[in-house]
């Protein structure tokens, strides 16, 4: 449904992105996860027309992005990150002055509102001036926006951004209902690890303006094959400790803040005890310990060398 | 005929905005009256100078005073559009098949709606003031046609400039830049002959003169139609021009994303 090649943009300075590919499935919802400044958003944007990638090349149901615009801006749903509603009109009409610019009227054009507004949950509200909305409406009248004209590929940039965590889960719900009700391929960006955990079918890791794995939450997770098993230590100790770890068995990944040893073994709750006497008894003094299962944290660490919330607060 | 129903539909989003403000309205309507009522007491007796075609400046003032006003109104018009490019609702259209030239043109048509109904309400109080129209309805007719296009011509270069800089303080700085300059390079408040030649010589390529000319000569006895449609032809075609460039600089701001 979504297939993109290799793209490339340079803002000045900036190589925003660095060779970007993956593809979506019809019906599916896809997620493109990746700290802020991976290029999430401007990868989004080169697929929904909005502006050109230097190199590469990308088509959206069956549509080329650059040679059949217009073929693609009336098969897609889009649902920026920064919202864009006309914040003075009322939430009804912003939906019918949508539909209208995608060429719907009629009868069609104000029961499509209705029904949208009644999907969405704002029909209560449909008629309010949108800037006295709260962020919750706002972002689901962004949402009705985007299916308006009742495209089979929605865009979702962020969706949950700005939500408190109460309604981020409700919106979760939605996005999952939604999809199905409008039978939709849905592909959406988030930097929340559990966003994309839940709600995507599949999904691409983005860093730095690149794919750097693509598949499901559970088979990148399984790829990891074992527990991660995080040693907190003395900085000077790290070499130290990364050679008794590999004598018994966990091999070590990455290091974190230079005090931190991550390693993959097994099963870490058997292995725990037999990591930490090894250390003592070579002299190494345990700050913490800690096991985890595999999450998709590890997955962007593994592929990355980086950390996921260092990395996403940084930018 | 896809860009005539866009524009038509992002107009009416636009001028149903600005009902919403009831200020708006207030300012939009009062305004103009200020003008009409100060100036035309404060300058009363200047017509004994000679060359102003009548005795009576309010009569001289009143089609003068639409065309400042459609004229002041434009230099403004590029503030809607840097709000809708700060609130993303034309990256939002961007996305659609939406007419781009509607985004740049629904603009500029408001703005000119705007000074239409701002002329009509001029003309009304002018006439409750003893404004007489010398060549009655078709006269009303030319002085609201001034207006319009006075408007679209500047609107065109405001929405250009908003586009190019897309901040308001940049705005706010070329409107009054031009702004008091070319109303008093014109012939708005006062007669060509009171003026100093260099003056006359620089209102000629004035486009706001070339509006205040055209609705006056419709007002004051000895019509010479000739220079009304010269002078609205002249107008249109600036309007042409300036939307044109507008919506090259639409261009230039959809490259730049
Ligand atoms: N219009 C722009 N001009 C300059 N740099 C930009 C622009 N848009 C994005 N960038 C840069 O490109 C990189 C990727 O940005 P973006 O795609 O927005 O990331 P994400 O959505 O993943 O947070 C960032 O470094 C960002 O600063
Ligand atoms: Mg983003």
């Amino acid at each position: 449904m979504i297939i993109v090649e290799d793209l490339r943009k340079r803002y000045d300075g900036v190589q925003a992105l660095d060779g970007v590919s993956f593809e979506v499935r019809e019906g599916e919802v896809f997620g493109l996860l990746g700290p802020n400044g991976a290029g999430k958003s401007t990868t989004v944007r080169v697929l929904v027309t909005l502006t050109y990638a230097d190199e590469g090349s990308a088509s959206v149901a069956g549509h080329d992005v650059r040679r059949e615009q217009n073929a693609v801006r009336r098969t897609i749903g889009y649902v920026p990150q920064d919202s864009g509603v006309d914040q003075f009109g009322t939430g009804r009409e912003n939906l019918m002055l949508q539909g209208r610019v995608q060429g719907m009227h009629g009868r069609d054009l104000r029961t499509r509102a209705d029904e949208l507004l009644e999907l969405v949950g704002i029909a209560d509200a449909a008629d309010r001036i949108v800037k006295n909305y709260s962020g919750g409406m706002r972002r689901r009248l962004d949402i009705a926006l985007g299916l308006m004209h009742r495209p089979r590929v929605l865009f979702l940039d962020e969706p949950t951004t700005g939500l408190d965590p109460e309604a981020r889960v409700a919106m979760w719900d939605e996005v999952s209902r939604l999809a199905r009700a409008e039978s939709l391929t849905i592909l959406l960006t988030t930097h929340y690890l559990e966003e994309a955990d839940q709600l995507t079918d599949r999904l691409a890791i983005v860093s730095r303006g690149k794919v750097v794995v693509e598949g499901t939450s559970a088979d990148l997770k399984a790829g990891l094959r074992g527990d991660a098993v995080q040693v907190e230590i003395e900085s000077g100790a790290v070499a130290d400790a990364q050679r008794v770890l590999a004598g018994v068995g966990a091999t070590p990944e990455q290091v974190l803040d230079d005090r931190i040893v991550v390693s993959r073994v097994e099963n870490g709750g058997r292995a725990l005890p037999g990591i930490i006497s090894a250390l003592e008894g070579a002299g190494i003094d345990v700050a913490s310990v800690s096991v985890s299962r595999p999450s998709l944290d590890d997955v962007y660490l593994h592929f990355t060398g980086r950390d996921f919330g260092t990395e996403d607060r940084a930018a | 005929m896809t860009v005539a129903r866009h524009t038509w539909f992002m107009t009416v989003r636009q001028a149903r905005n600005l009902m919403r403000e009831p200020i708006w309205i207030v300012l939009l309507l009062v305004q103009p009256m200020v003008w009409l009522v100060l100036y035309g007491q404060l300058f009363r007796n200047v017509t004994r100078l000679g060359g102003f075609g009548t005795g009576s400046y309010i009569t001289f003032l009143a089609p003068a005073i639409v065309v400042m006003n459609a004229f002041f109104g434009a230099t403004w018009s590029g503030m809607a559009m840097i709000n809708d490019l700060d609130h993303k609702v034309v990256e939002r259209f961007l996305a659609t098949p939406a007419s781009r030239i509607s985004i740049v043109l629904s603009q500029i048509v408001r703005s000119a709606f705007t000074a239409a109904i701002q002329a009509v309400v001029i003309l009304l109080v002018s006439l409750a003031l003893g404004v007489r129209v010398h060549t009655g309805a078709l006269g009303w007719l030319v002085i609201i046609v001034a207006g319009i296009l006075v408007n679209s011509a500047f609107a065109g270069i405001s929405q250009a400039i908003a586009l190019l800089t897309r901040r308001e303080a940049t705005m706010i700085a070329v409107a009054n830049f031009i702004g008091l300059p070319l109303l008093f390079l014109s012939t708005t408040m006062i007669a060509r002959p009171q003026m100093p030649g260099w003056m006359q010589t620089a209102a000629r390529f004035n486009p706001v003169d070339w509006g205040v000319r055209a609705a006056r000569e419709v007002v004051l006895p000895g019509t010479d139609w000739g220079s009304v449609a010269g002078h609205l032809g002249l107008l249109l075609a600036l309007s042409a021009l300036t939307a044109a460039w507008a919506t090259r600089t639409f261009r230039a701001y959809q490259r730049s994303l």
